[in-house]
């Protein structure tokens, strides 16, 4: 009951009015930010991201931890307003959600969301303070031969076994790869791809890159695309639930949440597959099947609760590994390192009042969402009626102000106009994001753990097989690449979360 | 599985069925880019000096990165080639089944060039101004005179809440003394 007693530090520690406040705040701006249409956490997170440059690390990441759980909620409270989800994740909330809220029962849509989300997230963070130290406690003792290969079989999974098509994921992932390249490498001090440019030697901020990716690619793309008549926002009044409400929701929260947290857990992360999975399970489950499709509440309150349980799983391999599952997680990474905290085995160890405080505040923030929110949803709904020239306007005001904070340089607007055309393009030709960003992010991580690896063997390519982890997680990887390419060989028919879930979206 | 429902044979196949779009000429250029990448992060790679204690050395990573890139940039030729076509993807505010309006993307790419060549002499304050109107102006906004309103309010505002709340000066440009 160690694990107890820390958390329970971290609360006294988070308990300041000041923290509040910054919790408070983080929800605020989370849930405002992450309601505007066709902005999604990821984005929300790394536009608020420059925020807290001012702020103590601890601050800054009780507002995150607001920031993040936030930014989840209100892009649900979107997908059951709109009829379009702007994200994988909500897919399957706004497949029953959205037709709810068209029967009326909109109120009792967001409600179930937001309480499900509580549950959920609450469970969810109390297994993330009983797992992630375990799983550190074993992580710390792991060499650099294991933890490349564990890196190595985050982007491989997150790359081949989400997503539609495998080429454009590891294009993504190797143009990521390609930007985290540029700049002094690490050991022998030697410029790589800076085009003789100092501020490149220098590497690129990685705020500058998500926000360019992120929220200018999305700006741009959208700019291309925007509907000439905008979609029909559905009025909500106060959400709340009746008794039969409540009798229906409870179950599927609780299996939900069973099913979010392993995928959130393990670095083959994302919230796509346990969505999805979560509605199958209660479409099979319900007493009253034909309901589903016309507005069922328990096809809401499941595949929320397991995205939020997912999202307090990845916190597990962020704060134990270092290993950032989503895009989401990649980003709070990135924010970690910019207060100079080099996240990894050690961290638990190395920053326990900083971990426990998140910890701690996660759960702080994750009640202050659903005080705050069951009120606001009216006003959360009127958000979605701003003008789009403004929001998109907003957007891009808001993505170079972020940028140009980080060193004050225009250099940095144009790398953010590059990165943000790059966003455009990869938009274009359907190649994914999340591998794009984690290459940033975990290759030059994976180049240091390889290299320090190897001079340890004094160059022998046996050094990375030394440890028995690093060999077993290879052969989990060479499974991962092969099994599913036999399967389709001998099925015929590919049967993928993607293609399951374009067939119930068909089902509408 | 038996819970999901029969799908329309060929419905997961494209946007607009019954149209035979060929090859996605466009992506062609991506893969251009893919090549482009790959061959000059093999040549950077070349300039550099391998250290003495460092079996790994500066060198690897790049070469493997620039051959890979190089490969994927050849495989989605063939696949173009092959009339293999990407999702575009979606997004509450996106409507795929028109023609995407180019001209409005490069007019928000010259107010953002706009801005990062004139940041530094005009101040953020000003540029941020114009950046926000001129964006709501290019995505279809009407009202200039509340526009620029409220581009002021922004900018100024924010330009105040990162010097005196961030201790973030951000550049004053020829304001500067009137901030």
């Amino acid at each position: 009951m160690d694990s107890l007693e820390l958390l329970w530090g971290g609360l006294e520690a988070a308990f300041t009015p000041t923290n509040l406040m910054y919790a408070a705040i983080g929800v605020f701006l989370g849930t405002f930010v992450g309601v505007l249409p066709g902005i999604g956490p990821a984005m929300a997170v790394a536009l608020l991201l420059p925020v807290t440059n001012g702020m103590e690390p601890t601050q800054a990441f009780i507002m995150f931890a607001g920031i993040y759980y936030g930014g989840m909620y209100g892009g649900s409270t979107t997908s059951i307003l709109l009829n379009t989800p702007g994200e994988s994740a909500s897919v399957m909330t706004a497949i029953e959600g959205n037709k709810m809220a068209k029967n009326g029962r909109a109120a009792q849509a967001l409600a179930t969301a937001a309480i499900g989300s509580f549950v959920a997230g609450t469970i969810g963070t109390m297994c993330v303070v009983f797992f992630a130290p375990a799983m550190a406690e074993v992580a710390v003792k792991v060499g650099a031969p294991s933890y490349f290969a564990m890196m190595l079989l985050a982007v491989v999974l997150v790359t081949s076994v989400l997503g539609s098509s495998k080429l454009r994921g590891f294009i993504g992932l190797f143009l990521g790869l390609t930007i985290g390249l540029v700049g002094l490498d690490l050991s022998t001090g030697q410029p790589r791809l800076d085009f003789g440019n100092d501020l490149l030697a220098g590497r690129i901020d990685v705020v500058v890159v998500a926000v360019g990716i992120f929220a200018l690619g999305e700006a741009l793309w959208v700019a291309a695309h925007l509907r000439s008549r905008p979609l029909t926002i559905i009025p909500v009044g106060q959400p709340f639930m009746g008794r039969e409400d409540w009798a229906r929701s409870w179950k599927p929260w609780l299996r939900g949440t069973a099913l979010g947290f392993p995928f959130g857990a393990v670095p083959a992360g994302g919230a796509e597959t346990p969505t999805f999975l979560s509605y199958l399970l209660e479409r099979r489950l319900a007493k009253n099947k034909d309901e589903f499709g016309h507005g069922a509440i328990e096809g809401v309150a499941g595949p929320e609760a397991a995205n939020n349980a997912s999202a307090a799983g990845t916190f597990v391999p962020l704060l134990a590994l270092g290993l950032p599952v989503t895009a989401t997680a990649t980003i709070m990474l990135a924010a970690m390192q910019g207060f100079g905290i080099q996240p990894g085995p050690q961290l638990m160890e190395s920053e326990p009042d900083l971990v426990w405080t998140l910890l701690a505040s996660l759960l702080i923030g994750n009640t202050l969402l659903l005080v705050l929110n069951l009120p606001l949803a009216p006003l959360w709904a009127k958000l979605l009626q701003t003008p789009r020239p403004y929001l998109y306007s907003g957007i891009l005001f808001f993505a170079s102000l972020g940028a140009y904070t980080v060193n004050q340089q225009p250099f940095d607007l144009f790398l953010l106009l590059l990165f943000g055309l790059l966003g455009f393009a990869i938009r274009r030709f359907g190649i994914p994001v999340l591998p794009l960003i984690l290459g940033v992010i975990l290759g030059p991580l994976m180049e240091v753990k390889l290299r320090e690896a190897l001079a340890l063997s004094d160059g022998a390519v046996s050094g990375l097989f030394n440890e028995p982890l690093a060999v077993i997680i290879y052969v989990i990887i060479a499974l991962a690449l092969f099994v599913p390419i036999v399967l389709q060989r001998v099925r015929g028919e590919p049967d993928t979360p993607t293609r399951e879930r374009e067939k119930a979206m068909e089902d509408r | 599985m038996s819970v999901s429902h029969e799908a329309e044979p060929g419905a997961d196949q494209a946007v607009d069925p019954g149209v035979d779009p060929g090859a996605d000429r466009a992506q062609y250029g991506m893969a251009a880019l893919l090549l482009i990448l790959g061959a000059y992060t093999i040549y950077d790679a070349t300039t550099l000096k391998v250290g003495f204690a460092d079996p790994v050395g500066p060198r690897v990573f790049p070469y493997v990165i620039g051959v890979v890139m190089i490969a994927l940039g050849i495989l989605l030729g063939l696949a173009t080639a092959r009339g293999d076509r990407g999702e575009p993807e979606e997004g509450e505010d996106v409507d795929l089944t028109a023609r995407p309006d180019m001209v409005t993307v490069l007019k928000l790419v010259g107010i953002l060039v706009f801005n990062i060549a004139t940041i530094e002499f005009l101040g953020w304050a000003i540029t941020g101004a114009i950046l926000f109107a001129g964006c709501a102006w290019a995505l279809g906004s009407r009202t200039l005179l509340r526009d620029i309103v409220i581009g002021v309010l922004l900018s100024v505002g924010s330009w105040y809440f990162f010097y005196s709340g961030l201790d973030i000066p951000l550049s004053p440009g020829i304001l500067d003394g009137i901030l």
